[in-house]
């Protein structure tokens, strides 16, 4: 069963804007079970065909084909805002039956701010740059934007093709709603009152984690180790994403920064014989292309490394919730047993105690279970994808270095012949 | 032209009144004719002073200007600046150079020679350059600034053996890429000058190569000695003066190099403040990178996955590398490109101050002929009143001023060839070494970028090995 979700989990990382063999692999591999599959019982295949981008907010068509029975169409198509991916991504998250899974995390909000606020900057910096640097530098915030979009869209896709593929959370009337009904889901963007409330709620989980944390001892060995990992990994990836990202960010700067250099020397060129004029001119070009590469070469890191990163965080964080749900089972269950320790003491209701207890008892023990196999499978999963884009990352690495090699050497012939 | 015949008593004058310039005016003097060629008379003399005669025939006078430049080319000499080492302690410590000669011009008695020299003795030789051939119209190659900053460091810091000990090793590379700088240069500064034609034989430049005394200390050189406030104040009102006068342009040649010599100017400060940009940016990377490393080391150390967490190690030890390979290319924007430029913003300046010092011959020029002009009003008042004592005084004004501004002529025209002529050997130098730069640039990115696929050549077995 987990198959499904280890490919699906690869997803996010390489749906990339700029197109590299490993992608072009994955694509075919997500599209040939689609063909075969669909005509198979109990399919459901879910990816989001289009997706607009307004003003403030980004619409994406998702787009359904099923076999399922419960689905009143075999296909079909709605328009969903990222708030009610939130909305599915919280009913999962309620849902006491899903206690033991590791809930997908819920895609990140579109962020366009950045590149809104550069491109906003170079507005301001028209006046300094010239005509031909502004172009180039509006045509490379263009791309940003676009791979921003793109990677945003393949984060939601990937959410809900995990829930899809997944053997339990397929089934989920949200799902099926969230899927199938044409109207809007009343999801309302956040207010200002529903953001302090949803700082309140993060504020209580923590409060609660530490609580717990705190007063319920656990006597499973497996778990314990397992939630320090996780507060560990958590902490680290964290860590590791900000400064993977400051890395990336500043790259791409460094790319940039090619072209007000590129465009100096054709200035300095203008002003030459034509000889040195066509010297450089070339080199005026090497540096332009040398810009693409970086800036190839960082937004493959962006993608690889540091969405990996990313993803995993998301995904250590969402498994850290299954266990604090899981203490809180515990302590539901340690409750149970005073419960009954008072009733017997007092001898009063102690069937219905016993039975509480029992229920408890056993709804702690499924949980678990449940529990245990998910963090197992969380962990060969993880390997897995980070694996595969470790490789990617190399492979992708090597592929620029080469480039730029090739570029300069190149471009060092041309000019060498150039007198 | 009746003053031809008193022309030998206004030369006695010059001769008094300038130092340096007798071989000058000693040579248009004896040829008379409103055309001498100043660069032949010139070396003429300074080969005769030095007994040399395989350098530059008598056939040099008159002959095209791109032909002279052929002839100069062969300078057959190669310096190199080696071995900075420190002398002394403390503040009165500093930091002395081994220059090494090899050529084979016939005007060294060795064909290969070794001196220690310090920085303050390049400034000194600068200086000494710059008296004596900027007022004839030499491009004289800049010399590196004065840190004082950099010095006082440098000074302050103990001896390389403690310092190692003491564990400073990230200002130890500071101070040692100052050098380096500093190094390249003086280098450069040398092998201009000894690729001059004029100025490679003047025998001040040959002390400073072959003596293997200590030269005497330059003093003026000090930015903060007596003379180096009289140098800033005479700054100062050259700079003024610069602003102020602005010269009625008679030569189209002159009108045209000057505006491409500002546009180059301010194009090369731009590609300067791009090439810096690109180099804080890339050093920047190289810091983040490093952080990275740290805290992908951190996340490998909680790995329980053992192969993987071996795998993101080397991811660390990987961008470890990456950072090292960032400065690299970081110091390569620096110190091939923007050094390079910098370097030639300096050039810019010392073609500037040539520019300048024409002006400055042009404005003698212009003062004597105004006064001329005056005397002559002065001899036509005196005749119309009829005093014949004025008249004679007046004459011989005339005949003074005359003289005089046929000389300033004679300057201006003779400081317009040779800035011409070193202009176009300039053009040339410039481009082949802006070409060589480029060249070189390219190069060592083409040899960092070979380094950064083998280093994720050699990771990718390590993820691959996973499981």
């Amino acid at each position: 069963m987990m198959d499904c979700v280890e490919d699906s989990s690869n997803d996010p990382l390489s749906v990339p804007p700029l197109s590299s063999p490993s992608t072009a692999d994955t694509k075919v591999d997500k599209k040939k079970p689609s063909e075969n599959v669909s005509l198979a019982d109990n399919s459901l295949l879910v990816d989001i065909s289009d997706a607009l981008s307004e003003k403030e907010k980004v619409k994406f068509t998702v787009h359904t084909k099923t076999t399922l029975p419960e689905f009143q169409k075999s296909e079909f198509f709605v328009v969903r805002q990222h708030e009610e991916f939130v909305w599915l991504h919280d009913r999962y998250e309620e849902n006491e039956e899903y206690a033991g899974y590791i809930i997908p995390p819920a895609p990140p909000r579109p962020d366009f701010d950045a590149s809104r606020e550069k491109l906003q900057r170079l507005g301001e910096g028209e006046g300094a740059l010239t005509r031909e640097e502004f172009l180039k530098m509006k045509e490379e915030l263009e791309e940003e934007y676009l791979a921003t979009f793109k990677k945003t869209v393949a984060m939601h896709e990937v959410f809900l093709q995990r829930l899809a593929a997944h053997p339990v959370f397929r089934s989920d009337a949200h799902l099926r709603v969230f899927l199938e009904y044409e109207q809007d889901l009343c999801a309302k963007p956040r207010g200002k009152m529903d953001l302090i409330g949803g700082l309140m709620r993060s504020m209580t989980t923590t409060t609660d984690e530490i609580y717990l944390g705190a007063t319920v001892r656990d006597v499973n060995d497996f778990f314990e180790q397992e939630t320090a990992f996780l507060q560990e990994y958590y902490s680290h990836l964290k860590e590791a994403v900000t400064k993977v990202d400051r890395m990336t960010s500043k790259h791409k700067e460094v790319a940039d920064s090619h072209i007000k250099l590129s465009s100096c020397i054709t200035q300095l060129a203008t002003r030459e014989q034509p000889a040195t004029e066509r010297f450089l001119t070339r080199a005026a070009e090497t540096f332009d292309k040398c810009r693409k590469i970086e800036g190839r070469m960082a937004s493959d890191q962006d993608l690889k490394l540091a969405d990996t990163l990313r993803y995993y965080m998301r995904d250590t964080h969402a498994a850290k919730a299954v266990l604090v749900r899981r203490l809180r089972c515990l302590a539901a269950y340690e409750a149970a047993n005073r419960n009954l320790e008072r009733a017997r003491a007092k001898n009063k209701d102690v069937h219905a105690a016993e039975q509480a207890q029992a229920d408890a008892c056993a709804r702690f023990e499924q949980l678990s279970a449940r529990a245990r196999e998910e963090l197992l499978d969380f962990r060969t999963r993880r390997v897995a994808a980070f694996k595969k884009s470790l490789i990617d990352l190399a492979e992708l690495e090597i592929k620029h270095a080469r480039a730029q090699q090739e570029l300069f050497r190149k471009s060092l012939q041309v000019l060498r012949e150039c007198q | 032209m009746s003053e031809v015949a008193d022309a030998p008593f206004s030369t006695v004058e010059i001769n008094n009144e300038d130092r340096e310039e007798e071989d000058l005016f000693a040579s248009a003097v004896q040829e008379v004719s409103l055309d001498p060629e100043v660069n032949g008379g010139q070396e003429d003399i300074e080969k005769s002073n030095m007994g040399d005669i395989s350098i530059s025939s008598p056939a040099t006078i008159g002959s095209p200007i791109m032909e002279e430049i052929a002839t100069e080319r062969a300078n057959n000499i190669i310096i190199t600046v080696t071995e900075p080492q420190k002398i002394g302690e403390g503040m009165s410590s500093y930091v002395a150079y081994r220059v090494l000669t090899k050529t084979n011009m016939p005007i060294f008695s060795r064909h290969e020679f070794a001196v220690l020299r310090r920085f303050s003795d390049f400034l000194g030789l600068h200086e000494k350059l710059t008296e004596k051939y900027l007022r004839s119209g030499r491009i004289i190659p800049p010399a590196p600034e004065k840190s004082i900053v950099g010095t006082t460091k440098l000074k302050m810091t103990s001896t390389p053996s403690t310092e190692s000990a003491n564990g400073t090793n990230s200002s130890a590379s500071v101070q040692s890429i100052f050098v380096e700088r500093r190094r390249a240069a003086l280098e450069r500064f040398l092998n201009r000058v000894a690729q001059h034609p004029v100025l490679c034989i003047d025998p001040d430049f040959r002390e400073f190569l072959e003596s293997d005394t200590e030269l005497p200390k330059a003093t003026s050189t000090s930015a903060l000695s007596g003379a180096g406030m009289l140098r800033l104040f005479n700054k100062v009102g050259e700079t003024v003066n610069k602003i102020t006068y602005r010269m009625d342009e008679s030569d189209p040649w002159f009108e045209e190099r000057c505006a491409r010599i500002e546009s180059l100017e301010s194009g090369l400060r731009r590609l300067c403040g791009a090439c810096e940009a690109l180099a804080t940016e890339r050093r920047e990377l190289a810091t983040r990178a490093h952080d990275a490393a740290r805290s992908i080391a951190a996340a490998a150390a909680a790995d329980p996955h053992a192969p993987l967490s071996r795998a993101l190690s080397h991811l660390s030890d990987l961008h470890e590398k990456i950072e090292h390979l960032r400065n690299e290319q970081a110091n390569t924007d620096f110190y091939v490109l923007t050094e390079h430029i910098k370097d030639y913003l300096g050039l810019i300046n010392a073609i500037k101050d040539v520019f300048h010092e024409r002006v400055k011959v042009f404005q003698n020029w212009q003062h004597a002929q105004m006064q001329l002009t005056k005397r002559r009003e002065n001899k036509a008042k005196a005749d119309l009143a009829n005093r014949p004592e004025k008249i004679a005084q007046a004459s011989t004004e005339i005949i003074e001023w005359e003289s005089k501004v046929e000389r300033g002529q004679q300057e201006f025209d003779s400081i317009s060839r040779v800035i011409k002529k070193e202009l176009e050997r300039w053009e040339e130098v410039r481009l082949s070494e802006l070409r060589a730069t480029l060249l070189r640039y390219l190069e060592e990115h083409m040899k960092h970028q070979a380094q950064a696929i083998r280093y994720w050549d050699a990771f990718l077995p390590e993820p691959r090995a996973i499981k």
